[in-house]
C-alpha cells in the first residue's frame, strides 16, 4: 500500500506506459504521412486522412503525447527521489495524468476534423488550450510543491531543468495561444501580421528549447548518472550551461523568419543568439557524455546506457546544425527545404526519442517491481533498429534538402529558373522512400519496446519504494 | 521603433550576451571553500547521485568566447541591436532591390529583344519558346497545370476555346491585367424547376437526349435571363468573358449537376494580373508561349 512514507509510483507507471502507447500512435501517423508523400493517393480522397490534417496530428502526438508523457513520468519520478519526499499532491498529479490524456484524445479528434488555429505546434483550438493551461499549472503546483517540501538542502540539477521547462512552457503556451474565440471551435490570434509570426516562432523555438531540450536535459541529468553509476562530470559546467541556455534560447526564435517581413535587426539577433547558443547546448552533451569517463566499458554491455549516450551524440549534432542553419547565408539555401525536416528529426528521433526510450527502459522495472526488463537482448535490438532508422532518415533529408535548395535557385543563361517546383519534387522520390524506410524502422523499434514492456509488466506487482529517513 | 524601445532592446540583449561572458569568467575561477578539482562536491541525492568539481573544458570555453565575439562584431556591422543600423548600413530591402536591378541589367536586354518581335513570330522561335515555357512553369503552372491543360475552374490553354479571346492582343491583355469572371447566382430568380429547365436547354445545345417540353421552358427562361451575357445564340461574349455554351467545353465541369450548380449558385473566376511584377517584356514572351500552345 502506498502512503506518505513511500514514493508515488502509480503516476510514474501510468505516464511511463502511455509514453510507449502514444509513441506508437504518433510515429505510426508519421509513417503514414511519409508514405503519402511518396504515394499521394494514400489519402484515399478522405478529408481527415489528408496530409494537411494528419501532419499536425503527428507533430502534436510525438511532441506532446509521447514526449510529454515521458517528461511527466521522468520528472515525477526524479523530483520525488531527489527531494526525498512523496509528490506534493497525489490527487493533483492524478488530475494531470487524466487531463493530459484527455487533451491528447481531443487533439486526435479535432485535428483530423480540420479544427485548427493554424499555429504550428500550437494548432489546438481555444477550449483545449484552456484545458492545457489548467493541467500545466497543476503540473507546476505538483512539481514545485514537491521541491518546496524537499528533505534535502540542495536542489538537484535535473530539477533545475525540469523546473525551467515547466515555467517557460506555461508562459509560452499562454502568451502564444491568446486568441479571440468567435465560436466553440474557431478563434483568431490576438496578434496581427508580423507580430503574430514573431510571437508564434518565439513560442515555436522555445517549445524546442524548453519542452524538447531543457525538459529532456532534466531526464539526462537524472538517468545517465543513475544508469552509469557515476557522478556528474562537472557541477560547474551544469551551472554555467543551465543559465546560459535558458537565457540565450529566448532570443533565437526569429531565425525561423529569416528573409521575411520581420525587421532586419530581429532576424540578425535571432542568428547571433543561435550561434551563441552552441556552447551552452553542448555543455549538456559534455556533462552527460563525460559522466561516463571511467565507465566506458559499460556501453558495451548496457543497451540502456547506449540509448542515453547516443541520444546525446544526436543532441550535440543537431544543436550544432541548428545554429549553422540560422546563419542567413545558409538559411537562404536551407529554409523551406527538407533539410529542416531532417534537422528536426535528428533532434526528435535521435535526441528526444532515444533519451526518452532509455529512461523508460530504466523506469519500467523500477516501478513495476521487477529486477530488470524482460529482455535485455530486445533492448539492444531496439537500439540498433532505431539508430539505423534515424541515420537513414536524416541522411535522406540532408540530400533531399540540399538538392531542393540548389534546384530552386538554379538559373539559366536568360535568368529564368532552370527547374520548376514540380521538377524538383520529382527528384525527391528516392529520398522520400528512404525516409519512409527510416521512419518505419524507428516505429518497428517501438513495437519491440511495447512487447518487451508488456512481458515485463504482465503479472507484476506495483513497486512500493520507501522514502529514506532524513539524513 | 521608438528610441526608448530601441534602447530597451539594446540594453536587454547586450546584457544577456555580457551576462554569458561574466558567467563563464566567474565560473572558470576557483570558488572559495569548494572541493578540490576532480573530487565530488559533497552533496548526495537519491542514494548515489553526486557531482564532480571539474573545470569547464578549455576548448568549450574558447567556443563560447568565439561565438560571443562573433556576435558582437556581427552586430556592429549589420543591423542587430535595436535601431542601430550597423556600420555596413545593410538592409534586406536594399539587398533585394540591388539583386533585382542587377538581374534586370543582365537579363533585361534578352527579354527586351524578344519583345520587339511580334507574338506570332516569337511563337515560332524555339529558343524564345524554351524561355517562355520556363516562365510558364513557374508563374502559370500552379493553376493551369504543367501541360497547360488546366483543371476544373482553371481554363485549358491548349484548346482553341477562349473565354476572353485567343488573339495575341487578347492573351496579352489577360496576362498583363488579369481577368475576373463572374457568373451571378440565378437560383433565386429561376427556382428549382427553372434551374432544371435551363440546364436541360443548355445541354440540348451541345448534346441531345433532353425532354423537348422541358427544353422549351428552359429556352424561354434563357431568353429572358441569360441572353444579356451569353447572347441569344448562346455563343457567349469574349468582351466580358461569357462562355460559349454550345461547344461542349466546360470550365466548371461538364455533368448536368455541375451545370446546375453553375446556374443556381453562380461562379467566380480570377486570373491575377502579372504585368506589375513580371514587366511587359516577360508578359510579351509568356503571351507568345501561350499563343503557341494552340497555334502550331
Amino acid at each position: 500500500m502506498e502512503n506518505q512514507n513511500s514514493y508515488n509510483y502509480k503516476i510514474v507507471r501510468q505516464f511511463a506506459v502511455m509514453t510507449v502507447v502514444w509513441g506508437i500512435v504518433g510515429m505510426l501517423v508519421g509513417v503514414i504521412i511519409a508514405a503519402q508523400l511518396v504515394w499521394p493517393a494514400l489519402n484515399f480522397d478522405v478529408s481527415w486522412l489528408s496530409y494537411g490534417r494528419l501532419r499536425p496530428l503527428h507533430t502534436n502526438a510525438v511532441i506532446f503525447a509521447f514526449g510529454g508523457s515521458a517528461l511527466f513520468a521522468t520528472s515525477y519520478y526524479a523530483v520525488q527521489r531527489t527531494c526525498h519526499v512523496r509528490l506534493f499532491s497525489d490527487g493533483l498529479a492524478s488530475f494531470t495524468f487524466w487531463g493530459w490524456n484527455l487533451i491528447i484524445v481531443l487533439a486526435a479528434i479535432t485535428l483530423p476534423l480540420g479544427l485548427t488555429s493554424g499555429k504550428e505546434y500550437a494548432e489546438l483550438e481555444w477550449p483545449i488550450d484552456l484545458l492545457i493551461a489548467v493541467v500545466w499549472v497543476s503540473y507546476a503546483v505538483v512539481f514545485f510543491g514537491t521541491i518546496l517540501k524537499r528533505k534535502v538542502k540542495h536542489i538537484y540539477v535535473a530539477n533545475w531543468f525540469f523546473g525551467a521547462f515547466i515555467i517557460t512552457v506555461a508562459v509560452l503556451h499562454i502568451v502564444n495561444s491568446a486568441a479571440l474565440p468567435v465560436s466553440m471551435f474557431k478563434s483568431y490570434s490576438v496578434y496581427a501580421g508580423t507580430i503574430d509570426a514573431m510571437v508564434q516562432w518565439w513560442y515555436g523555438h522555445n517549445a524546442v528549447g524548453f519542452f524538447l531540450t531543457a525538459g529532456f536535459l532534466g531526464i539526462m541529468y537524472y538517468f545517465i548518472p543513475k544508469q552509469a553509476e557515476r557522478p556528474i562530470y562537472s557541477y560547474r559546467l551544469s551551472v554555467v550551461h543551465f543559465w546560459a541556455l535558458i537565457s540565450t534560447y529566448m532570443w533565437a526564435g526569429p531565425h525561423h523568419l529569416q528573409f521575411t517581413a520581420l525587421p532586419d535587426w530581429a532576424q540578425s539577433l535571432g542568428m547571433v543568439f543561435s550561434l551563441i547558443l552552441i556552447a551552452p547546448s553542448w555543455g549538456g552533451m559534455i556533462n552527460g557524455i563525460m559522466t561516463l569517463s571511467g565507465a566506458w566499458h559499460k556501453l558495451r554491455s548496457d543497451p540502456i546506457l547506449k540509448f542515453l549516450i547516443v541520444s546525446l551524440s544526436f543532441y550535440g549534432m543537431s544543436t550544432f546544425e541548428g545554429p549553422m542553419m540560422s546563419i542567413k547565408t545558409v538559411n537562404a539555401l536551407s529554409h523551406y527545404t527538407d533539410w529542416t525536416i531532417g534537422h528536426v528529426h535528428s533532434g526528435a528521433l535521435g535526441w528526444v526519442g532515444l533519451v526518452s526510450i532509455g529512461a523508460i527502459y530504466f523506469l519500467i522495472p523500477k516501478v513495476f517491481n521487477r529486477e530488470g526488463m524482460y529482455s535485455t537482448k530486445l533492448i539492444d535490438t531496439h537500439f540498433w533498429v532505431a539508430t539505423i532508422g534515424i541515420v537513414l532518415y536524416i541522411v535522406a533529408m540532408w540530400i533531399a534538402g540540399v538538392m531542393q535548395g540548389l534546384m530552386w535557385r538554379a538559373v539559366n543563361d536568360d535568368g529564368t529558373l532552370t527547374y520548376s517546383f514540380v521538377e524538383a519534387l520529382e527528384n525527391m522520390y528516392p529520398y522520400y522512400i528512404v525516409r519512409l524506410l527510416g521512419g518505419a524502422l524507428y516505429l518497428s523499434g517501438m513495437f519491440i519496446m511495447a512487447y518487451n514492456v508488456w512481458k515485463t509488466v504482465a503479472g507484476s506487482k506495483p513497486a512500493d519504494a520507501p522514502i529514506p529517513a532524513a539524513a | 521603433m521608438s528610441t526608448a524601445l530601441s534602447w530597451f532592446i539594446i540594453i536587454f540583449t547586450l546584457a544577456n550576451i555580457i551576462g554569458c561572458y561574466v558567467l563563464i569568467r566567474w565560473s572558470s575561477k576557483p570558488i572559495p571553500g569548494e572541493s578540490k578539482t576532480g573530487e565530488v562536491t559533497g552533496h548526495t541525492w537519491d542514494e548515489n547521485l553526486q557531482e564532480l568539481n571539474n573545470p569547464l573544458p578549455r576548448w568549450w570555453l574558447w567556443l563560447f568566447y568565439i561565438t560571443i565575439i562573433f556576435g558582437l562584431i556581427y552586430g556592429a556591422i549589420y543591423p542587430t541591436f535595436g535601431n542601430f543600423k550597423g556600420v555596413a548600413n545593410w538592409s534586406q530591402e536594399q539587398r533585394y532591390e540591388q539583386e533585382v536591378a542587377d538581374a534586370d541589367k543582365k537579363y533585361g536586354p534578352i527579354f527586351a529583344a524578344y519583345s520587339k518581335q511580334s507574338i506570332p513570330d516569337l511563337a515560332k522561335n524555339p529558343k524564345a519558346m524554351q524561355a517562355g515555357q520556363r516562365l510558364f512553369l513557374n508563374y502559370c503552372a500552379t493553376c493551369h497545370g504543367s501541360d497547360a491543360r488546366g483543371y476544373t475552374g482553371f481554363p485549358n490553354l491548349r484548346d482553341s476555346d477562349w473565354l476572353y479571346g485567343g488573339s495575341p492582343e487578347a492573351i496579352k491583355a489577360s496576362i498583363m491585367n488579369g481577368r475576373s469572371g463572374i457568373m451571378p447566382p440565378m437560383g433565386a430568380a429561376l427556382g428549382d424547376d427553372g434551374v432544371k429547365a435551363v440546364t436541360a436547354y443548355i445541354l440540348s445545345l451541345s448534346r441531345g437526349g433532353q425532354d423537348a417540353s422541358v427544353v422549351a421552358i428552359g429556352k424561354s427562361k434563357y431568353q429572358s435571363l441569360c441572353v444579356g451575357c451569353h447572347q441569344a445564340n448562346a455563343k457567349g461574349n469574349v468582351a466580358i468573358g461569357a462562355p460559349n455554351l454550345t461547344d461542349d467545353t466546360w470550365l466548371h465541369g461538364r455533368s448536368a449537376g455541375a451545370i446546375k450548380q453553375s446556374i443556381a449558385n453562380g461562379r467566380t473566376g480570377v486570373m491575377p494580373a502579372h504585368g506589375n511584377f513580371l514587366g511587359k517584356d516577360k508578359v510579351h514572351l509568356l503571351s507568345a508561349y501561350v499563343y503557341s500552345l494552340s497555334n502550331k
